[in-house]
């Protein structure tokens, strides 16, 4: 295995980890407020120090990990609920059906994530699976754009002629000839979509569109920390930091895994 | 070449109706009805009506679309509801503003994330190439509002050396505006430079083992000859790419940039006018944020083509 797999697991694996365990090892409640510990620097009590309302930042941290990761994942599923079956018919019927789901996979893709993702929470009012639902939205595109490559490659392959020859159906050729053979490369797209997901939720709820108060979603504890910038930089720190290491762990998993996928790519990589 | 100029121009042209009809059904999908929005909530109901017929909200939908859409072709882009104000120099204000973070960020992402590219790649393997490697790594996984809370922690906080947020006009002296500007441009510059870098430094590597370039050298060019006009042009095609997908992550990343450092722009346009359901505004803003965006590939597009023969000629184009 690739070092930088290896150093990416280990990195997103303590962060799942730490997530799904937040609430036996978070070592104060989260969301208890309390006038007496506000803005407590860093301390052996308080490790990460505490916020405005006097709540412990690494608790609330620990318990924010979990919203980031499902906020990640859950957009991520459905970008490919939809993704995958579009991008299969686009690569297998072709022709007109083709052309008219890519060019509107274009269209969408023309106008920038950030956007599309306000256009849809414009609409509601705002909660944190509402954003899940709108960034899995954003990125349904680049999903159906590469099934419909691996699809297209796949679809003269001999083996889909035999199960055509057998008369099997559409939708068994699709999604259990197709399909299982279109994973790898999937998986690896979308893990790299886990981490833009992941970045487009937080800088929403950052806007406030997003997750709520007193939710201790990453992105509005660094937009709630802001008043308090120059007395209580920990607030924002915390957060930013644990962010930019998950963000580091995927794209180290992706990178590592997308070299063993791609002989052409690693013999690149090697050279560079 | 006429006939690809076309065919990319006709597919923007297509790309805006799409994204209109986009933006004018997702926003009419709003449960809140506009006469209400308007009215308030204790409107007598009669009132109500009066309004909706009068804003023409009870005619079919494609109606309402087709006279949205023409008004916008004649350059009347409605008025904005919370304002009382017609939308068009409302947003005419914004875009420039935020066109001065955009293109002064995207000129230094160009030169110094192309210049620090090259020196890594020249640098290849030695201690200064691993440098930069690692903090572009860095900085591809900082999201922009974190950068921005940095970039005031260290330089306002701290330093003191520029104000935390706000806007002034040029008008209030060249240095006091200047001193607004640099604190978004910075963060914008910070969060984008790292693909631009990454990129140029990969195919710079790859372009520099490539024989023509060996063949320069025989030719006993000296090497910055060989750099500058044989490689550097060369591994500059795909930076272009990337660099036209940035001007449009730029339009997306004054969004945030700009609701942090209360810098009236046309990114806290929309988040304003979605704040406040202030739905003309929304839609004229989104469109107008779509049509740069698209108008950005496009020039790319050009300048690719023509820097790239084997596009020029080819037909497979989109």
């Amino acid at each position: 295995m690739p070092l930088q797999l290896k150093a990416g697991l280990l990195i997103v694996g303590t962060i799942v980890l730490l997530g799904l365990l937040a609430p036996w090892i978070a070592p104060h409640p989260w969301d208890t407020i309390s006038m007496r510990t506000r803005f407590l620097p860093p301390s052996a009590t308080y490790w990460l120090g505490t916020d405005e309302y006097g709540r412990d930042v690494l608790s609330r941290l620990l318990m924010g990990t979990r919203l980031s990761l499902a906020m990640g994942v859950s957009a991520t599923l459905v970008s490919l609920a939809f993704g995958v079956p579009i991008g299969l018919a686009a690569g297998y019927f072709r022709g007109k059906t083709d052309e008219l789901l890519m060019r509107s996979a274009d269209v969408l893709m023309a106008v920038p994530p950030i956007m599309l993702g306000l256009l849809v929470l414009a609409v509601t009012p705002p909660s944190l699976w509402k954003t899940a639902v709108a960034v899995g939205f954003v990125y349904i595109p680049p999903i159906a754009r590469v099934t419909r490559s691996v699809t297209l490659a796949l679809a003269n392959e001999e083996f889909i002629q035999a199960a055509r020859a057998r008369a099997e159906s559409t939708s068994y050729i699709l999604f259990r000839e197709i399909l299982p053979n279109a994973w790898p490369p999937l998986i690896v797209e979308a893990s790299l979509r886990v981490t833009y997901a992941i970045l487009l939720g937080s800088a929403l709820s950052f806007l406030g569109l997003g997750a709520q108060p007193p939710s201790s979603d990453w992105g509005l504890m660094i937009s709630e920390a802001r008043s308090f910038i120059d007395r209580a930089p920990w607030i924002a720190l915390a957060p930013g930091f644990a962010m930019c290491l998950l963000v580091i762990g995927i794209n180290l998993v992706g990178d590592g895994a997308r070299e063993r996928l791609d002989p052409r790519l690693k013999a690149r990589v090697g050279k560079s | 070449m006429a006939g690809y100029i076309l065919r990319r121009l006709a597919f923007v042209a297509l790309v805006l109706v799409a994204v209109s009809i986009l933006v004018f059904g997702i926003t009419s999908l709003l449960p809140a009805n506009v006469a209400y929005l308007i009215l308030g909530p204790f409107a007598p109901p009669e009132q109500v009506r009066a309004l909706e017929l009068k804003l023409g909200l009870t005619d079919p939908i494609w109606q309402q679309y087709w006279r949205w859409a023409s008004g916008i072709l004649r350059g009347d882009l409605g008025e904005s509801m919370l304002m009382n104000r017609p939308i068009a120099p409302l947003l005419w204000e914004a875009i420039v503003r935020s066109l001065t973070l955009t293109v002064t960020s995207f000129i230094l992402i160009g030169v110094i994330g192309v210049g620090l590219g090259v020196i890594a790649a020249l640098r290849h393997g030695r201690p200064l190439d691993h440098t930069v490697s690692v903090a572009t790594y860095l900085g591809i996984a900082v999201p922009e509002f974190f950068w921005a809370i940095v970039v005031i922690l260290v330089f306002a906080a701290w330093l003191g050396w520029l104000p935390s947020s706000g806007y002034e006009p040029l008008s209030a002296g060249y240095w006091i505006w200047l001193q607004h500007i640099i604190a978004p441009v910075m963060t914008l510059v910070f969060g984008h430079l790292a693909h631009v870098s990454r990129l140029t430094r990969s195919s710079m590597i790859e372009v520099m083992q490539s024989p023509y370039v060996t063949a320069a050298r025989a030719k006993g060019l000296p090497e910055r000859v060989v750099v500058i006009r044989h490689a550097l042009r060369n591994a500059l095609l795909p930076t272009i790419t990337v660099l036209a997908l940035d001007f449009g992550r730029l339009m997306g990343g004054i969004v945030v940039v700009e609701t942090v450092f209360a810098y009236p722009g046309l990114g806290r346009l929309l988040v304003f006018s979605i704040q406040n359901r202030d739905l003309p505004t929304l839609q004229a803003a989104i469109l107008v944020v779509a049509a740069i965006y698209a108008l950005a590939n496009f020039a790319a597009d050009l300048l690719y083509a023509w820097l790239n023969p084997k596009i020029r000629y080819g037909r497979s184009v989109a």
